[in-house]
Parts: structure tokens; C-alpha cells; sequence
């Protein structure tokens, strides 16, 4: 086997552009789906530990009554951005780690449609999530909840950068995400192997397909919301502001018609690896896979239907109410549709309790339970008693802690193997388990009773008077035990397993997706050859004829869609990999710069109004902009108005900031330019790389 | 058609038969579509909720913005003929059309910076009233869509005279007309929902 470079050379080679990918550099302008998509796992798990320690502060807090840990303000700050990081960055990319690393592979593909576009996800996603954290510097962290509601995100009651960041953060962030998702989209329609029928499709590369068509459709709505709010925070627009006729509500429903379809974006890709998972472990093939795919879909489409069941305290009217409660409870049969589906999986089976079973059980016992007080809620009356209060703050843990993230480490431990070669410990996997699922439902059941008691969300302490302490405490004790698992797994994964840990092999447990045919970790161009996929759960097939009787599908196969697939390009020049691009960081790092400099251009026409009458005195006095910011200088400095009483020092500071302003919308410019230019390149940017050329003599001996 | 194409980058096509980029194309559409639709509900949301005036009525010129609309659309006729005269391989028609496109662009263009000048010698601005937000909002975001247009017809028609554009690659011709008369339709749906609609309710 060697290796031969395109022969094209040329500009783009000037800036240390790679054959083949080695070291930093190779990282740096990787586009192949595997790097990337440990590049999106490893920055969500450091993130993970960010989140989770801001939860760590917030428990501590409200481990006893009438503790003053921080102040109010920093309480608001640290539970708003453990909502915003848990979701944004830990959750969404977490997943998104696992639809690149292993959509390609599971559907027998070389890479994504779209790689450099995949890397350009990353780096906007790595940028964003940075920009979003860098408030902590500036003592601005957003401070108003994850969903940022109007009127208090408006400027006049929020005037430090805080609410820019979020704003900002989060539209780099749906970049990111969208870009990510036409990516998957396209790949999984048309990059499938030969014989890799929709229907053939592994479940988990079905909810990525789900899931990203929430991201691409939702997405553009909380754009829209936030680009609103931007507009009024900035520009002094209207959109939110009742003083001019503005609704508040507006943004609520803007939020939500993103915001619902974004839990199911949360879900969904757990609920695929569970999928995965609960098979190989209890040896049988999955039960109705059609019904898991179409209740799949079912869920997405729902999706659609239930945000207002978010706004049921906010007095739109019986009959709304009644509508979506509604659609609210028939979003449970889809759900329910799966949970038996699981369940019958494992009826029978011969089940197996290695560690990422051991997740995908507690997965589907808590995600039942956070379903179960969803349904509560989803009746409007309940739901006027437990809005906004501990209940609810119960119920979505149960979802994404108890559901999503138990998931998500049943991916971690069922992958683990195959991306790194090794597999992970199972005796600390199981004491991992342990703490987390113990540590879980000590933290979380109990604040069911909290809400029921009357504990609001979000407040920052409490009175002995109330009754909540001894809960309360028993709360704070499981978000440590759970702190507990989090070592173990971190420690486990980053030090001991991945240096020590036992060999894998192939296909370490006995699995049935295209993933485990191939060496792990997989070699650059993942597939020697394409494979031909015949049947659903074609491995096991292969492997186990005898588990499989009910799988008659071979018939069909003959029909099957992707023959004469385009893709498969394993011709006289070997395997074509495409080489590395500077070009999706540059251009990402651009846009980045620039909503840097939107951050800073946060309130402008606000503060312009404010000191509208010493503008005003100024150009009649004919001093241009440059000195009147100097004099506001000396005036801020000195602490007394200048010669000519044109600026007060609040005046003066407001021209400072407005000052600064300016500079945010340069900074914007430049940034814009950078990034539009990083795009233009990038698009003439050649493919570049290199061919895999196998000898006839390898192939023989192999 | 686009399948007969050849096409000189091997990752291009895929097992649908269909080129990777097509498929973006349109998903990202889909999703357009939701951006337009979340600023077109707000534009109508707000319909009548303005405190002050300006008001549409006070201001708008029908005639004068059904022009311009007709320029925009009538782009979209010449966008077809550019990619059918780049499909036969007619590099000199191509050009002239592709020009065409981007001329009647910018014409919408600067029909629509008179129009905004004109509203802000009106008194109406983004912070004036609710209309005034939510419209300069909408179409500002139409027109930066139009601009992204010209800006990458332009692109095409220089990178013609070195050879970027080709009968052989006349997808790249193709997806940009997918973009184009996306843009041009939403504009149907703007002009009727923002002014048609003053004179029929």
C-alpha cells in the first residue's frame, strides 16, 4: 500500500496545506469525519465538566436555607449558562459527535457530502461556544434564563453586554448547526452503499436523519427570534417592546416553535443509540423497526405541533390551552409506541449487562418516568400549578439527564472501542453507572415534591420557613454523588483506558451495523471497498443465520437502491482522499470576529438616545467626534464636566460607550469581510490530496 | 439531466443520482423558508399594532414597487436562459444573461435603497413604529438575499473568463438558479403579504 499526492499544486499550497494529514496541522485542516467528530466530542465532554460545575455552584447554593454563597446576579448568571451550555454545547454537539463519526461508517460511505462544510460546522460550533463563555471574562455572563424572555431581555432593563452575548453566541451556534444538518441530510440521502435502502437504514442514522431536519427547520425561526431581539436591543427596533405596541408573547411563541422541536433534537439521537444499543446487548433484532423509524418521524412531525404547551401560564385562552394539551398528550403515543418497542426487544432476549446495556435500560426506566410527569403537565390545569416551580425543573432532568445523557453514555461505552481501539474498563463503567443513575434520582425525584410544595424555579435562596430544606439538601448530596461518576468516567476514558485498556478488535461486542466490520480504530478511508448491504442487520446476518429467522428481506435486495452509486470510486488510482483545508476555520473565525464585534455593538441606539441633547450641543458647538470622545476621556477622568459644559459625566460616559459601540460595528465589518473572504476562497479552493493505492500483492495476501 | 453531466470532482454524485449539492440546495431552501416565514408571521402579527404613524397607507407606492417587482421577476426569466445557453455550452450567452440576471438584481435593488430613503424621509424608521420594524426588517432581509445573489451571479460571470465555468459544470450554474428564483418567489409572497394586501383588507 502506498500513497500518491493529486498532482495539482498551487496558491492554496502556500499556506501549509497537507497531503496528508499529521500532527496539529493535520487537526487544524482536517476534514475527514472521524477527526472532526472526535473534535466535537472531545469539546463537548470539557464543556460537560463546565456545565456541570456551574450546576455544582448552583446546588451548593441551595444545599440550606438562606445561604449566601454568591449574590443574586451571579446566581442568574450561573443558571443561565448551565441551561445554555448543557443544551448548546454539551448535549447538541455530543450528539453531532456521533453523527459524524459514525453516520459514514454505518452507512458505508467514505466521508460526509460535504467535508470541508463539516469542518466548517466545527469550528463555527468551537467559536461560538467560546464567544457564548467568554461573558464570564467581562462579568457578563447572559444572566436571564436559557429562554431569554421580553420584556426583561429588552436594553432598558438589561444594559450590560450580558443578553448580547447570549444572542450572538446562540446565532453562531444555529450556523453551526444548520451547516451540520444540510451536511448529514445530504449524506445520509445520497451517500448510502450499494443496497442501503432507506429501510435498511440503521436506526440510529434514521433519528440523525429526523433530527436534523428539526435543526434545519427549527433553527431558522429562533433566528429570526433572536436577530428580533438583537434588532431592539441594538437598533432600538419595536419588536418586543409593548411601549410601541410590541408583544412580548410574540417572542415566546418564536422561542418555542424552535425551542419544542429543539428537545426532540435533544432526544431523538439518544433514542437512536438506544436503538443501537438494546439489540446487540439482549441478542435479538430490534422489535417493529419500522414502527421505531415511523414513530420517529411521528415525533418529529409532532414536534411541530405542542410549543405552546410552554406558554400554558401566559393567558392564551381556554381554547389554545385545549389544543395543546391536546396535541401535547398524543405526542406520548409515538413515545409510548417505542418504549414497547424496547421492552419487546428485550423480551426473550438473552440479555448481556455490560455498561452500555446497563445505560440504555436506565435510559429507557427514567426517560418513562420524565415522560410520565410530562403528561402531567400536559394537562393545562396541572399545569397552571406546576409551571415554573421545582416540578418542572424534575421532569425536563428526568428527560435529558435521565434520557438523553444516560443515552448518550451508552454511546460513549457501545463506541468507545471502535473509535480508539480500546475498550473501556467495565468495572468502573458499572460503578460509573451506579453513581450517576443513584446520584440522579437523588438529585432530581425529589424536587417533584419541591414544585408540588410550592419551591419556584430560578431563585437564588430560601427561608427555613418554607420547608424545604431537608429536600433540598438531599438534592444537593445526589448532584455530588453524580460528580462522582463523572470522574470516573472522565478518568477512565482520558487516562486509564485509553492507555491501558483491552485491545478491541473488529467487532468487540458481537454487534450487527456496518461499523464493526471494519478495524477499529477505522483506517482514513474506512471501507477498503464499499460494501454491498443485502439485508437489514446485514452483519448478523452474515454472522448468525440461525438469530435471524424472521428477516426474509434477502428478496428484495435485488431492488434495492445506490446501484451504480457514484460514490464508489475505487478505481486504477486507489481510494481518493481529499486533503486539507485552512479555509472553514479562517472563514469561521471570521464570522466569529464578527459577532465579537455585534456583542459590542449591543445597545447602540439606546445609549445614542441618551445622550442625544449633548450630541446635539455638540455639533452646534462644531466639535467633531473625535475630540468630543477625548474631552468625555478627560471628563470621566476628572470626574467634572468640561470647560464648555457640553458633557455631564454620565454624558460622558455614554459617549464612551457609544464609542465602543463604533468600534464593536468595525470589528463586525472586519470580521464579515474575513469570513466572506475565508467562503470565496474555500469555493475555489481545489480538493487536493491524495490516492490510496493498494498493490495487487496486498490484496492477495489479505 | 443534471445525471448526464459529467462532473470532474468524483465526490460529487451520489446514490440517488443526484449531485450532493442539489440536495443542499434544496434542504437549505426548506429552511429558508422557515427564516422568511418566522419574519413574514411577525410582519403580520404586528399588522395594525403600530402606535404612531407612518402607516402602510400613508406611505406606500404600489405602482412604483410593482415595477421593481417585475424587474425581479422578470430576472428569473433570464436566470433560465443563462443555464439552458451554459447546458449547450453557449459560454458567450451565458455571460450575457448571467449579466442580464445581475442587472435586473441590482435594478431591484436600487429601486428598493430609493424606496427605504424615501420612507426615511417619510419619518418612517426602524425605531419609529411597529411597521417600521418589522417592514424595513423583512425586506432589508430580502434585499441582503438579492444582493447574496448578485454578488455570486457576478462571481460565475467573472470565473467564466478562466475557465471556471463550463458545459461540464453547469451545476454551478443550475444551484445558483435554484437560489435565485427562491429569492424571487419569496418576493411574491413579501409584495403580496406586506403591500398587496393594504388594498384588499
Amino acid at each position: 500500500m502506498h500513497i500518491e499526492p493529486v498532482k495539482e499544486k498551487g496558491f492554496y499550497d502556500f499556506l501549509g496545506r497537507q497531503v496528508e494529514p499529521k500532527g496539529l496541522i493535520g487537526w487544524l485542516t482536517t476534514v475527514d469525519h472521524k477527526r472532526i467528530g472526535i473534535l466535537y466530542a472531545v469539546t463537548a465532554l470539557l464543556w460537560f465538566l463546565v456545565g456541570g460545575i456551574e450546576a455544582l455552584a448552583i446546588r451548593s447554593q441551595l444545599a440550606v436555607a438562606n445561604q449566601r454563597l454568591y449574590s443574586a446576579e451571579t446566581y442568574n448568571q450561573l443558571f443561565t449558562m448551565h441551561g445554555t451550555t448543557m443544551i448548546f454545547l454539551v448535549v447538541m454537539p455530543l450528539a453531532a459527535g456521533f453523527f459524524n463519526y459514525m453516520v459514514p461508517l454505518m452507512i458505508g460511505a467514505r466521508d460526509v457530502a460535504f467535508p470541508r462544510l463539516n469542518a466548517f460546522s466545527y469550528w463555527m460550533f468551537l467559536f461560538g461556544s467560546l464567544l457564548i463563555n467568554a461573558s464570564w471574562l467581562f462579568n457578563a455572563a447572559p444572566n436571564g434564563s436559557w429562554v431569554g424572555y421580553p420584556p426583561l431581555s429588552l436594553f432598558q432593563y438589561s444594559q450590560g453586554h450580558n443578553y448580547d452575548f447570549w444572542l450572538i453566541g446562540l446565532q453562531v451556534l444555529g450556523v453551526a448547526s444548520v451547516a451540520a444538518s444540510l451536511n448529514f441530510i445530504t449524506t445520509i440521502i445520497n451517500m448510502r452503499a450499494p443496497g442501503m435502502t432507506m429501510m435498511r437504514l440503521p436506526v440510529f442514522v434514521w433519528m440523525t436523519f429526523v433530527t436534523n431536519f428539526l435543526v434545519v427547520l427549527a433553527f431558522p425561526v429562533v433566528t429570526i427570534a433572536l436577530a428580533e431581539l438583537m434588532f431592539d436591543r441594538t437598533y432600538a427596533t419595536n419588536f418586543f417592546n409593548p411601549m410601541k405596541g410590541g408583544l412580548p408573547i410574540w417572542w415566546q411563541h418564536l422561542f418555542w416553535v424552535f425551542g419544542h422541536p429543539e428537545v426532540y433534537i435533544l432526544i431523538l439521537p439518544p433514542m437512536g443509540i438506544v436503538s443501537e444499543v438494546l439489540p446487540v446487548f439482549a441478542r435479538r433484532p430490534l422489535f417493529g423497526y419500522p414502527l421505531v423509524v415511523g414513530s420517529g418521524m411521528a415525533i418529529g412531525f409532532m414536534g411541530f405541533t405542542v410549543w405552546a404547551h410552554h406558554m400554558f401560564a401566559s393567558g392564551m385562552g381556554n381554547i389554545a390551552n385545549a389544543a395543546f394539551a391536546l396535541t401535547t398528550m398524543t405526542i406520548a403515543v409515538p413515545t409510548g409506541v417505542k418504549i414497547i418497542n424496547w421492552v419487546g426487544t428485550l423480551w426473550k432476549g438473552q440479555i448481556r449487562m455490560r455498561t452500555p446495556m446497563l445505560f440504555a435500560l436506565g435510559f429507557i426506566y427514567q426517560f418513562m418516568m420524565g415522560g410520565f410527569s410530562g403528561l402531567m403537565h400536559a394537562n393545562a390545569a396541572h399545569d397552571s400549578q406546576q409551571h415554573d416551580t421545582y416540578f418542572i425543573v424534575a421532569h425536563f432532568h428526568y428527560v435529558l439527564i435521565g434520557g438523553a445523557l444516560f443515552g448518550l453514555w451508552a454511546g460513549i461505552y457501545y463506541w468507545f472501542p471502535k473509535i480508539t481501539g480500546r475498550m473501556l474498563n467495565e468495572g468502573r463503567g458499572h460503578a460509573a453507572f451506579w453513581f450517576l443513575f443513584i446520584g440522579f434520582n437523588t438529585t432530581f425525584f425529589p424536587m417533584h415534591w419541591l414544585g408540588l410544595n410550592g419551591m419556584p424555579r430560578r431563585i437564588y435562596s430560601y427561608s427555613h420557613a418554607q420547608g424545604w430544606d431537608e429536600l433540598n439538601f438531599l438534592c444537593t448530596c445526589g448532584a455530588f454523588t453524580m460528580a462522582v461518576a463523572v470522574l470516573l468516567l472522565f478518568t477512565d476514558m482520558f487516562w486509564f483506558s485509553l492507555r491501558n485498556g483491552e485491545k478491541a478488535g473488529n467487532d468487540p461486542w458481537d454487534a450487527r451495523t456496518l461499523e464493526w466490520t471494519i478495524p477499529s480504530p477505522p483506517p482514513v478511508y474506512n471501507f477498503e471497498e464499499i460494501p454491498q448491504v443485502k439485508a437489514l442487520d446485514d452483519f448478523w446476518i452474515t454472522k448468525h443465520p440461525e438469530l435471524m429467522h424472521h428477516h426474509d428481506d434477502e428478496a428484495s435486495h435485488e431492488a434495492g437502491a445506490g446501484h451504480g452509486a457514484g460514490h464508489v470510486h475505487h478505481d486504477d488510482h486507489g481510494i481518493h482522499m481529499p486533503g486539507g483545508s485552512w479555509m472553514p476555520m479562517v472563514a469561521s473565525l471570521g464570522f466569529a470576529i464578527g459577532g465579537w464585534g455585534l456583542v459590542h455593538s449591543g445597545g447602540m441606539y439606546h445609549i445614542k438616545e441618551g445622550i442625544q441633547s449633548a450630541l446635539d450641543a455638540a455639533t452646534k458647538a462644531g466639535i467633531n467626534w473625535d475630540t468630543l470622545v477625548n474631552t468625555a476621556q478627560t471628563v470621566v477622568n476628572t470626574k467634572a464636566p468640561d470647560a464648555q459644559n457640553i458633557l455631564s459625566v454620565t454624558s460622558a460616559e455614554g459617549v464612551l460607550k457609544l464609542q465602543a459601540c463604533y468600534n464593536g460595528v468595525k470589528t463586525a465589518i472586519v470580521g464579515g469581510v474575513l469570513g466572506v473572504l475565508g467562503v470565496f476562497l474555500w469555493a475555489l479552493e481545489p480538493i487536493g490530496g491524495y490516492y490510496i493505492v493498494k498493490e495487487k500483492e496486498d490484496r492477495i495476501s489479505e | 439531466m443534471s445525471s448526464e453531466v459529467l462532473l470532474d470532482n468524483p465526490h460529487e454524485m451520489g446514490c440517488t443520482g443526484m449531485p450532493h449539492r442539489k440536495i443542499l440546495m434544496w434542504t437549505f431552501l426548506a429552511s429558508d423558508c422557515m427564516f422568511f416565514g418566522s419574519l413574514i408571521s411577525t410582519y403580520l402579527v404586528y399588522r395594525g399594532h403600530s402606535t404612531d404613524h407612518p402607516l402602510p397607507e400613508d406611505i406606500f407606492d404600489i405602482p412604483l414597487t410593482s415595477t421593481s417587482s417585475f424587474v425581479l421577476l422578470l430576472s428569473s426569466w433570464l436566470m433560465v436562459l443563462a443555464l439552458s445557453a451554459i447546458q449547450k455550452g453557449k459560454l458567450w450567452e451565458f455571460r450575457l444573461w448571467t449579466l442580464g440576471v445581475a442587472f435586473f438584481g441590482s435594478i431591484f435593488l436600487g429601486f428598493q435603497v430609493y424606496e427605504f430613503t424615501h420612507f426615511i424621509h417619510a419619518g418612517l424608521t426602524l425605531k419609529q413604529n411597529l411597521f417600521g420594524s418589522t417592514f424595513f426588517v423583512l425586506t432589508g432581509t430580502h434585499g441582503c438575499h438579492v444582493a447574496i445573489g448578485v454578488l455570486w451571479l457576478m462571481s460565475l460571470f467573472f470565473y467564466s473568463f478562466i475557465g471556471g465555468v463550463t458545459k461540464e459544470r453547469s451545476l454551478d450554474v443550475e444551484i445558483a438558479g435554484l437560489y435565485w428564483h427562491f429569492v424571487d418567489i419569496v418576493w411574491i409572497v413579501i409584495f403580496t403579504a406586506v403591500y398587496l394586501l393594504e388594498y384588499i383588507i
